[in-house]
């Protein structure tokens, strides 16, 4: 199974929630709106044409130019992409699928943005959403235990959000 | 009434214990350093085990944003300290896989060696660690007695014995020195009959299989749920390894190659008449069963070195030419999943079309083979909480990374 007839598969049976692809990319991935990430995710493990019952990994890119001047220049408004790639043990296909974030909630900073919890579906998110959550600030509604997995609970920050400022201190440590 | 010791609520009331909270670890020998375990135990059983993890956390993937795919190979040394070469192949591939680059003939024949030896030398340590683990000392010293020889072969090809930086983009730093080839088959001649050794000492010893047989049982639906890999998904009787279901790129590197997934079929594994029966006790996806797919590997990697070195020596051409440090790389993302010893190392870059990744990412095996721990651990002994922890072969700092 491959490119555009995937695709229209998904757009037929989820309409809007799909809300774009790119299938020009060296892994094609398929855009998926907040909203529908649970029903199309559940969708894609329990059809048995499809059966992606494999979840190798769910990461996320932060999209923000620090510099100004390259800011002005960048072809996207900051935001935060949420990828996941999945497997099929069966059919021994994979997948990508995106789902688009605004940085901060309702554009206020400091306010994380959310997103449905897939650990329902694979055991394995658990641990994934955790190391998203620690290191890029994404909140995973109705996750078991949403705490930081990677970082000290009490560290300040998501560290590999772009504009991420080392702290000079940490309890009593000198950083530099 | 006054309680008497025939009284049975005596009896209850005197060896009743209490539930408590017991941290195993971050210096417990069982938990490989640097983890951390909280067991909630009630006397010897064990209700809840909570893996806490991050003390070696050395933000692999931030320094992976500020350096080049080549800059940053030393870094992925240091993820799976144990099998270095392996992640420098996984890393290397994901990128090649961006830059759309194949590497040559003899190329290719060089990497399948140098990863597979690296494999031995891994399982080596994984198989010696875990009889340690269950209280037997000897094969920790015989395994590390072997991994030495295969370090020295390292050493000579690229002059590091633990942190080797030597597959990388685009084939590898230098060729392999003269000679090194004859050596390697001799060490593998000498290699092959001393497993028999490993089997006698581990395998077949009845203490050993009493620990790890029927221990920690991990059914292949709960496997694949928890998205392990490598021996740990095989030991659970998945048929899946990426060497041969992988994506192109890598399966490329294996054409031609005549291998078989080790894996557990209807109670056979492949080939496997020369070495020991499965016990009586070992229920498939326990403890035993990923410990002998370990062993089992083993011997297929020496079979695969073997063909690769026929393969090199006839092949023509070169070795592969290293990318330049600061070549640019092609606007896109890629993400390559390899099969590493410890099951499937996943690289993820994003590129922005500058010479440094916009993003990388690393997604190891052994993040995911712990989180198994917790539901495997649940009503076992305290005593099976090394067993079951030390069969998943994990890497700390491939977890933390």
């Amino acid at each position: 199974m491959s490119g555009q007839a995937f695709v229209d598969q998904l757009k037929q049976k989820f309409g809007d929630k799909i809300s774009g692809a790119n299938l020009e990319n060296v892994d094609p991935w398929i855009e998926v709106t907040p909203e529908g990430i649970v029903e199309v995710c559940q969708y894609l493990r329990d059809e048995p044409s499809l059966a992606f019952d494999y979840l190798n990994s769910i990461t996320a890119v932060d999209y923000l130019h620090t510099d100004e001047k390259k800011a002005a220049k960048a072809e996207w408004e900051p935001h935060l992409e949420v990828v996941y790639h999945l497997f099929s043990m069966q059919h021994k296909h994979s997948l990508v699928l995106k789902v688009m974030l605004p940085r901060w909630q309702n554009d206020e900073v400091g306010n994380l943005p959310q997103l449905d919890t897939v650990s329902m579906i694979w055991a394995t998110a658990d641990w994934h959403e955790r190391e998203l959550y620690d290191l890029l600030g994404v909140e995973f509604i109705d996750h078991p235990n949403m705490r930081r997995i990677l970082c000290p609970e009490d560290w300040v920050g998501h560290p590999l959000r772009k504009d991420y400022e080392m702290p000079l201190e940490y309890h009593g440590i000198r950083g530099r | 009434m006054t309680a008497t010791i025939d009284d049975p609520r005596v009896i209850e009331f005197d060896v009743r214990t209490d539930e408590m909270l017991v941290n195993m670890g971050p210096q417990h020998p069982s938990t490989h350093g640097v983890l951390r375990l909280v067991l909630r135990t009630d006397g010897e059983i064990v209700s809840e085990v909570t893996p806490h993890i991050g003390y070696l956390h050395r933000c692999a993937e931030k320094i992976g944003e500020n350096l080049t795919p080549r800059q940053w190979i030393p870094y992925t040394d240091r993820m799976d300290y144990l099998a270095g070469m392996n992640m420098n192949l996984g890393w290397s591939l994901a990128v090649e896989k961006l830059m759309k680059y194949e590497p040559p003939e003899k190329g290719r024949h060089l990497r399948v060696i140098i990863s597979e030896m690296g494999r031995i030398a891994s399982h080596l340590v994984g198989m010696g660690a875990y009889g340690l683990d269950l209280g037997s000392f000897s094969p920790f010293l015989y395994a590390f007695r072997e991994r030495e020889k295969i370090l020295d072969l390292f050493e000579e090809a690229c002059g590091a014995r633990l942190t080797y930086s030597y597959l990388t983009v685009g084939g590898a730093t230098a060729d392999l020195p003269p000679g090194w080839l004859e050596k390697c088959s001799a060490f593998l001649d000498q290699f092959e009959p001393l497993i028999a050794e490993y089997h006698t000492l581990l395998t077949t010893n009845a203490i050993f299989v009493k620990r790890a047989a029927g221990i920690g049982l991990l059914s292949p639906e709960m496997a694949i749920s928890y998205g392990t890999s490598g021996p740990v998904l095989r030991g659970s009787g998945v048929d899946h390894d990426l060497r041969r279901d992988g994506e192109e790129i890598y399966t490329a590197m294996y054409e031609g190659y005549a291998f078989e997934v080790i894996v557990e079929k209807n109670g056979h594994y492949p080939k496997d008449h020369k070495y020991p029966q499965i016990p009586s006790d070992a229920v498939l996806g326990d403890c035993w069963h990923r410990f002998y797919v370990r062993m089992l590997e083993v011997i297929q990697s020496i079979d695969l070195v073997r063909q690769a070195i026929e393969y090199y020596s006839t092949a023509t051409g070169n070795y592969g030419e290293p990318v330049k440090l600061n070549q640019k790389l092609p606007v896109g993302e890629a993400y390559l999943e390899t099969e590493a010893p410890r099951g499937q190392m996943g690289f993820y870059l994003v590129s922005d079309g500058s010479p440094i990744p916009w993003r990388t990412r690393a997604r190891s095996s052994s993040f995911c083979n712990l989180s198994v721990t917790g539901p495997l651990c649940a009503g076992c002994l305290i005593a099976d909480v090394p067993a079951i922890v030390g069969s998943l072969d994990i890497v700390m700092g491939e977890i933390d990374r």
